[in-house]
């Protein structure tokens, strides 16, 4: 069965625009067979979904074509509670979110500020778990067209099972992963098995980072099946700000000029919270993650309808 | 050549990567790896200066006070039994009364010279924080102590130490309030302030190249020892036993006595109150490996990954990962790591405190005990040599020890 036979794109084109994001990647593209390989990469392809980190590309090229940025809403699965969280994901993506990630809790999240360790510890007692996580993935990818992302600690990734962690996020309609403490030097096993499965390591970029290693993250990136470049807005842990960091557009034209031989689509993350953060973000960079403002909304919406917060909130950001 | 990666070969760890074996590695937030890379060129650097050596050399005679002695216990070793002859390594001795000085002196000496000003630190039983806090005091460096919540009301007495040297001690309330939150939090601090800040650790323990860099400093104990043995008894000991909880004192004096295959390596870890899962914090002994704190090693972690609930007597030990350095020694059966309950902890403190008038920490307790209980247990060959590593005096647990007695004080 072709990869691409339930692409929601035409069938020849997709390869060919992926060329165009990747230009410099060791994908090739057969175009008589449509199957995508390299020569140190074997997609496993055989249930017809296509490639899942494709949908990451496509969606930051449908923006880049309407002229927009990508929103890309955290949210952590299990809080405020199992079913509610789901409620609150579907929100989004009602409210235009078209790439979101899914939080996957961990006891020890020490990238995080206080507000989504609040949240992971939620979680966790609502009894939360990678397999939690991935009934969530399940069910949103069912009932809605976002693009899904698994983002997490790694240590229960590990005890997972990097292998059928992996199988398991494809099955459920993810797409791509995001480690916060697996730096490049640590990844290649993990790598081997998310892209083995089609699945995007997404790398993350902060600002002490040389460019060099920005370089080695946009390299890696371009190498596997698809992706984008998480630029962290400044040094320190997850949590929203009032202000974005002063030099955060220079940050993101050096990140740009570092991965110039390996070009990306760049998202924003951390820090970010108004209207004003995005519009901001998003015409320098190509997408803008919104994590700890949503779980704060959340919390204030409990008793009420946290989803319709969330839904109205996500539509807010869209709208400057 | 290269070793396959379990087999215990002396001094070849940590390779590049800071692995030791499959243990080890850099698994921290990018915004990490720039000053990670920064502190192994630098401390690689200080290593080759003669003149930062002595400097050090010189601070460790005159003002932490060693070498420490190598003391004989007859009256401890009589109550082991089978004509066993132990030795002590006196870290209790050393300035602030445990052996945490000597990886807080190297590494604050090494901050100043990388030009960092701001100190953080974490600390469990609070004799790292102290030893951090004196250094920072020495040195003229601001100190900022992380230590969580439920540490500070059992160890209040190194909490006001701590202040009265000048440090700031930051209450931790997330997670189990214990060791591993003040690491968090600590980790937090630096990725925040990663420009300005040296996060000078405490345990063997953390992303490369701190457990080596932990090694190296607390290497003093083992290299004294193995001199101290031979001139005083003139042979190498046969047993070697030291508290683990992330394993400084333990790798301290283990690695320099590691190349020589018959003397025996043992870890003794925290068994708490039983060994129910959160119970205690015997990590080596029945946890699996994982990814805690920026290496892999071994873990106390439920099925799921998540990190478990520890307990023990002693909050030095009350930790649920260890460092990679222990994990790779088990694995390559070139040490052996077993545990100690709380109760036979505070049997070793009372039997070394009556018998030899040295009232040990509740770490180095767990040590005590468990030779002591194997003793009576017929279980130590005739005629051992044998050196514990005392690392650490009992005076800051005091009060615990009285509630543990039922007294009041």
């Amino acid at each position: 069965m072709s990869i691409y036979s339930r692409d929601h794109l035409d069938k020849t084109g997709v390869g060919a625009r992926l060329l165009q994001v990747h230009q410099r990647s060791l994908w090739t593209v057969v175009a008589g067979e449509k199957t995508m390989e390299t020569s140190s990469i074997s997609v496993i392809e055989q249930d017809g979904h296509g490639v899942p980190a494709q949908k990451i590309t496509r969606a930051f090229e449908r923006a880049h074509a309407e002229k927009r940025g990508v929103l890309i809403p955290y949210f952590m699965c299990g809080y405020p509670g199992i079913k509610a969280s789901v409620d609150v994901i579907l929100a989004a993506a009602e409210g235009g979110a078209e790439i979101i990630e899914l939080g996957m809790p961990f006891s020890d999240p020490l990238a995080d500020g206080a507000t989504i360790q609040h949240a992971g510890h939620i979680a966790l007692e609502n009894g939360m778990s990678i397999q939690g996580c991935m009934e969530i993935a399940k069910q949103v990818s069912a009932r809605c067209d976002a693009t899904l992302l698994l983002m997490g600690y790694y240590n229960p990734v590990l005890s997972y099972g990097l292998e059928r962690f992996c199988a398991a996020a494809r099955a459920n309609g993810v797409s791509g992963l995001i480690i916060p403490d697996l730096p490049v030097e640590e990844a290649d096993p993990l790598q081997a098995a998310a892209y083995r499965h089609g699945l995007a390591l997404i790398f993350l970029v902060p600002p002490t980072a040389p460019d060099e290693r920005i370089a080695m993250a946009a390299q890696r990136t371009t190498a596997g099946p698809g992706g984008f470049i998480y630029c962290v807005s400044l040094s320190g842990v997850t949590g929203s700000r009032q202000e974005l960091p002063a030099h955060l557009q220079s940050f993101i034209a050096r990140i740009r000029a570092a991965t110039q031989e390996h070009p990306l689509p760049l998202a924003v993350g951390f820090g970010l919270s108004t209207p004003e953060h995005i519009a901001s973000v998003t015409s320098y960079a190509e997408g803008a993650v919104v994590g700890s403002a949503l779980v704060k909304l959340i919390e204030q919406h409990q008793a009420d309808d946290p989803a319709a917060a969330v839904k109205t909130y996500i539509q807010s950001l869209q709208k400057q | 050549m290269q070793p396959t990666p379990n087999t215990y070969q002396h001094g070849f760890y940590p390779d590049e990567r800071g692995r030791f074996g499959d243990f080890g590695g850099k698994f921290v937030p990018e915004n990490l790896m720039a000053v990670l890379a920064e502190l192994e060129v630098a401390y690689k650097d200080a290593l080759q200066d003669p003149a930062f050596m002595a400097e050090l050399n010189q601070e460790l005679a005159s003002y932490v006070g060693r070498p420490t002695t190598l003391h004989y216990v007859p009256r401890f070793s009589e109550l082991v039994g089978n004509d066993v002859k132990v030795y002590l390594k006196r870290e209790d001795l050393a300035h602030t009364g445990a052996h945490k000085i000597n990886n807080a002196l190297g590494q604050g000496m090494l901050a100043k010279r990388m030009g960092k000003k701001r100190i953080i630190a974490e600390t469990g039983a609070g004799q790292h924080g102290v030893a951090t806090a004196t250094v920072c005091a020495k040195l003229g460096l601001d100190c900022i102590i992380y230590m969580g919540e439920v540490d500070i009301q059992r160890q209040s007495l190194n909490v006001f130490r701590m202040k009265l040297l000048g440090a700031e001690v930051r209450s931790v309330d997330s997670g189990t309030k214990t060791l591993k939150d003040a690491i968090n939090e600590a980790i937090r601090d630096w990725v925040t302030n990663v420009e300005t800040t040296f996060y000078l650790f405490g345990t063997a323990a953390g992303p490369a190249p701190y457990p080596r860099i932990v090694r190296d400093f607390q290497a003093v104990i083992g290299r004294e020892a193995r001199q101290q043995i031979m001139q005083q008894e003139g042979r190498m000991p046969d047993q070697i036993y030291a508290c683990v909880g992330g394993g400084s004192n333990a790798i301290g004096i283990f690695y320099p006595f590691a190349d020589a295959s018959d003397v025996e390596l043992i870890g003794v870890e925290a068994g708490g109150s039983s060994m129910e899962p959160g119970q205690h914090a015997s990590t080596l002994v029945v946890g699996r490996p994982g990814v805690l704190h920026g290496a892999m090693s071994y873990l106390l972690q439920n099925e799921d990954g998540q990190i478990m609930d520890t307990h023990s007597i002693s909050a030095g030990l009350d930790y649920p990962g260890v460092g990679p350095e222990h994990s790779y020694m088990k694995d390559s059966g070139r040490a052996s790591y077993v545990t100690a309950s709380d109760a036979t902890a505070l049997k070793g403190l009372e039997a070394l405190s009556r018998t030899e008038g040295i009232i040990p920490a509740l770490e180095s307790s767990h040590a005590i005990g468990y030779l002591l209980e194997q003793g009576e247990q017929g279980k130590i060959p005739a005629g051992s040599l044998i050196i514990i590593n005392l690392s650490g005096r009992g005076d800051k647990d005091m009060m615990t020890v009285a509630k543990a007695f039922n007294v009041n004080l």
